[in-house]
């Protein structure tokens, strides 16, 4: 590395220099241009992966929604077929839909069932592995965490099996108990909580560990300060702990919310197992028939827009109310 | 942000453009030893590959590899998907015919009428190959298998408790109501709500018309005299609980296959296979009888059967269709088929000449396949219409319904919203309607 290689033409500074450090006083111009351009290059593999898999498929979808595919007469042969532009004539029939609105229903309700009791039991888990006394810490982390590990389709199908009382050893112990009418959890009143069930059994673990690493951030000296004032093991937990991870909290529920209205591989799994789930059970399930059954991606499309605009929507909301009272004092 | 969009609609255009081109008309040029034409083939026949295997060791210039598919759902899903995205597509597929309409709809599958012999036609029964022509001048596939119904009975139980075979839908009543009065935890079967192929069966015995063609416009007649009497037969003996009214196919059903639960079953020919897989503690128990009748109508349905189709993406049309005649034609291949997937070859002749002994599984019914050739020779003709799946997945959900509520007018009122919801479809997408 030389001065005649480095330097810039009509430059006559002598002196060698190294290769990163700046260069001639003479080229600002060029300099700038060169630094303006470094941010861009690091930022180039996010925006390339984000545009090609993310924008790029959310535009074709919001393309695919405002278009509708048209065939005349019988719609045998290749010409019989046009695509033209529907405006918002999917977005209406997805509105309309009885069987839409009804799939959100029973997802509000899943929701309702599922979140505070997966996040409760998550919370004390958390607490109890975090308590002084106990034991076997690893081994009970492990354990809980484990059935997160499980593809959702697994877990449906083993959890399927325990469900059919011709082959759920649980139905056999009923017998043998003399229980006779032990209703089955894929009956139509109790399958949305069988599907609670498998959310639940899967995401504890999940959410457990995200609230667990949260409390070993916490530094021990403020629980050393409320032993010493005299606070109970159970009035650290709920007046210190709890609110020192509620930032971990809020994270969870809004990720639990958002899975939530997400539902499909239970539900799905679960079909046709039982009379009782319909092929249009969760909105995304809907979505699904529309795009693969019924091969009508446009309308698929449209509902995927509306899903992705409401879940946006309700995760928005939530942080705007819970934001203000969680870290209302940090502000 | 403002690149972003601008990228995004680039790259919406491009996709767009994938979709224009596509679909070319070239019927391929011929292989050699040296350089053979490749094809590729999604099925899901079980050892498929095996049959092809003989294939591709007598024709080194044209070889054949089998993509093993989940099943004939997801093959089509996958076939459509490759369709409009332009590229993927295999050459040859293997699709049921109630698909055939669906996908000719979507121009997925090639006319290859111009590519294969004119003496094919004569190897297959006329109802079959009606479906692969849908009664026009094209050919969109050479026919495979077919699926007449038969009904499946424990022989032993029918004995133990001194019932006889029904051969009316009455009789199939009684002897119902009296196996599961004799033990209340027994069924002679069950309304599955999840298949919606065998009710079409059913209905296609009653002489039911699903959808016609009537000029240049689409019939739909599921919410007639045909379908309304099966529903209301099957309502009725849902209501009384007489048959079960859980889904087929789920590891409950299995269990009750195999401890006697679910002591008869109306199948199609196919059924050894399903009850050895599924209850294979019960071999040599089981008896085949054809499907019981609507007072004395000899007539039938098919549940399943399948053809080999060329696909419009195939680059070697006219190899491709040297393939598939050969698979579905010729005596060595059908043998195979026979042997090797378990198959009722859907080539007449070819299927009285191979099918000689009966299924192990059937042993103890040495007339096994003459039944099933009674049970072939009977099936009513049926059109499958563009929009199947719709009303396929319409019958899963409203006949789910139905099967919880186990009413007679819960089970009409089913059938009532299939026809709505196939309607509806099909004006939708802007066909024509003749109503």
């Amino acid at each position: 590395m030389t001065a005649t290689v480095d330097a810039p033409r009509g430059d006559t500074t002598p002196a060698p220099r190294h290769p990163l450090a700046p260069r001639s006083p003479k080229g600002p111009k060029r300099r700038r241009a060169k630094g303006a351009l470094t941010p861009w290059m690091m930022l180039a593999p996010g925006i390339v992966l984000f545009t090609v898999f993310m924008a790029a498929p959310i535009f074709y979808t919001l393309a695919l929604s405002f278009q509708k595919e048209q065939v005349k007469g019988l719609g045998l042969g290749g010409d019989s077929r046009t695509r033209e532009f529907a405006g918002l004539e999917n977005y209406v029939s997805t509105f309309s839909d009885p069987e839409f609105l009804a799939s959100v229903g029973r997802v509000l309700v899943y929701g309702l069932i599922l979140v505070p009791t997966m996040l409760g039991l998550a919370l004390l888990f958390a607490l109890l592995l975090d308590a002084r006394r106990t034991g076997a810490k690893g081994f009970s982390r492990v354990s809980i965490f484990l059935p997160y590990a499980v593809p959702a389709v697994i877990s449906s199908l083993l959890w399927g099996f325990l469900y059919l009382p011709a082959v759920s050893p649980f139905y056999w112990i009923f017998e043998q108990l003399g229980w006779d009418d032990v209703p089955s959890l894929l009956s139509p009143g109790l399958v949305i909580f069988a599907i609670a069930n498998i959310g639940l059994w899967g995401g504890v673990g999940f959410n457990m560990i995200v609230m667990y690493t949260s409390l070993k951030a916490v530094p021990s000296d403020i629980y050393e300060a409320a032993r010493i004032d005299g606070a109970s093991e159970v009035q650290i937990a709920w007046r210190i702990k709890v609110p020192i991870i509620m930032p971990a909290l809020i994270m969870t529920a809004l990720f639990s919310m958002i899975a939530t209205l997400q539902v499909f591989a239970e539900p799905m799994t679960l079909r046709p197992l039982t009379n009782s789930l319909s092929t249009s059970w969760s909105p995304l399930m809907f979505v699904y028939r529309d795009a693969f059954t019924r091969d009508d991606i446009y309308s698929a499309a449209a509902t995927s827009i509306i899903i992705a605009l409401a879940t946006f929507a309700i995760s928005f909301l939530f942080l705007r109310v819970v934001q203000r009272r969680a870290f209302g004092q940090e502000d | 942000m403002r690149s972003a969009i601008r990228t995004g609609a680039i790259a919406a255009i491009a996709a767009a453009a994938l979709i224009m081109t596509g679909c070319s008309a070239d019927t391929g040029s011929t292989g050699t030893a040296d350089d053979p034409i490749e094809l590729t083939y999604w099925a899901w026949a079980p050892n498929l590959d095996k049959v092809v295997d003989i294939w591709n060791s007598e024709h080194p210039e044209i070889q054949v590899t089998v993509n093993k598919q989940d099943g004939g759902d997801p093959a089509i899903t996958k076939l459509l998907t490759a369709i409009k995205a332009g590229v993927g597509a295999p050459d040859l597929i293997q699709a049921e015919y109630q698909k055939i309409p669906t996908l000719v709809a979507s121009d997925a599958l090639a006319d290859i009428s111009g590519s294969i012999g004119d003496d094919v036609a004569g190897q297959f029964p006329d109802g079959v190959w009606q479906s692969v022509t849908l009664g026009g001048d094209a050919l969109y596939a050479v026919p495979q298998d077919t699926g007449p119904m038969m009904f499946y009975y424990r022989a032993d139980l029918f004995e133990q408790y001194g019932l006889t075979v029904p051969t009316t839908w009455d009789e199939y009543a009684e002897t119902a109501r009296a196996l599961h009065a004799a033990d209340p935890t027994k069924y002679l079967g069950t309304f599955s709500a999840n298949d919606a192929g065998w009710f079409a069966g059913l209905a296609q015995q009653a002489k039911a018309e699903w959808w016609s063609i009537d000029g240049d416009s689409w019939g739909v007649g599921i919410d007639e005299e045909p379908t309304q009497k099966v529903a209301e037969y099957w309502g009725g003996l849902v209501a009384e609980g007489a048959i079960d009214n859980k889904p087929m196919y789920t590891p409950e059903w299995n269990a009750a296959l195999n401890d006697g639960s679910q002591a008869g079953w109306l199948g199609a020919v196919w059924g050894p296979g399903v009850l050895s897989g599924n209850a294979a503690d019960t071999a040599g128990l089981w008896k085949a009888a054809t499907l019981p009748t609507w007072d004395g109508d000899v007539s039938n349905g098919n549940w399943g059967g399948s053809s080999t189709a060329v696909t419009s993406q195939s680059k070697n049309v006219d190899a491709a269709t040297e393939f598939a005649t050969w698979l579905n034609t010729d005596p060595e291949a059908v043998a195979a088929l026979v042997e090797q997937t378990g198959i009722y070859p859907a080539d007449t002749d070819a299927a009285a000449s191979v099918l000689t002994e009966a299924p192990e599984f059937f042993s103890n019914q040495p007339d096994f396949y003459d039944v099933a050739a009674e049970a072939a020779q009977a099936v009513a003709p049926f059109t499958y219409g563009p929009n199947v799946n719709v009303a396929f997945s319409a019958y899963n959900d409203e006949f789910a319904k139905a099967a919880e509520a186990k009413t007679v007018d819960a089970f009409l009122a089913a059938v009532t919203a299939m026809q709505t919801t196939t309607i509806d479809d099909l004006k939708a997408g802007g066909f024509s309607v003749s109503e």
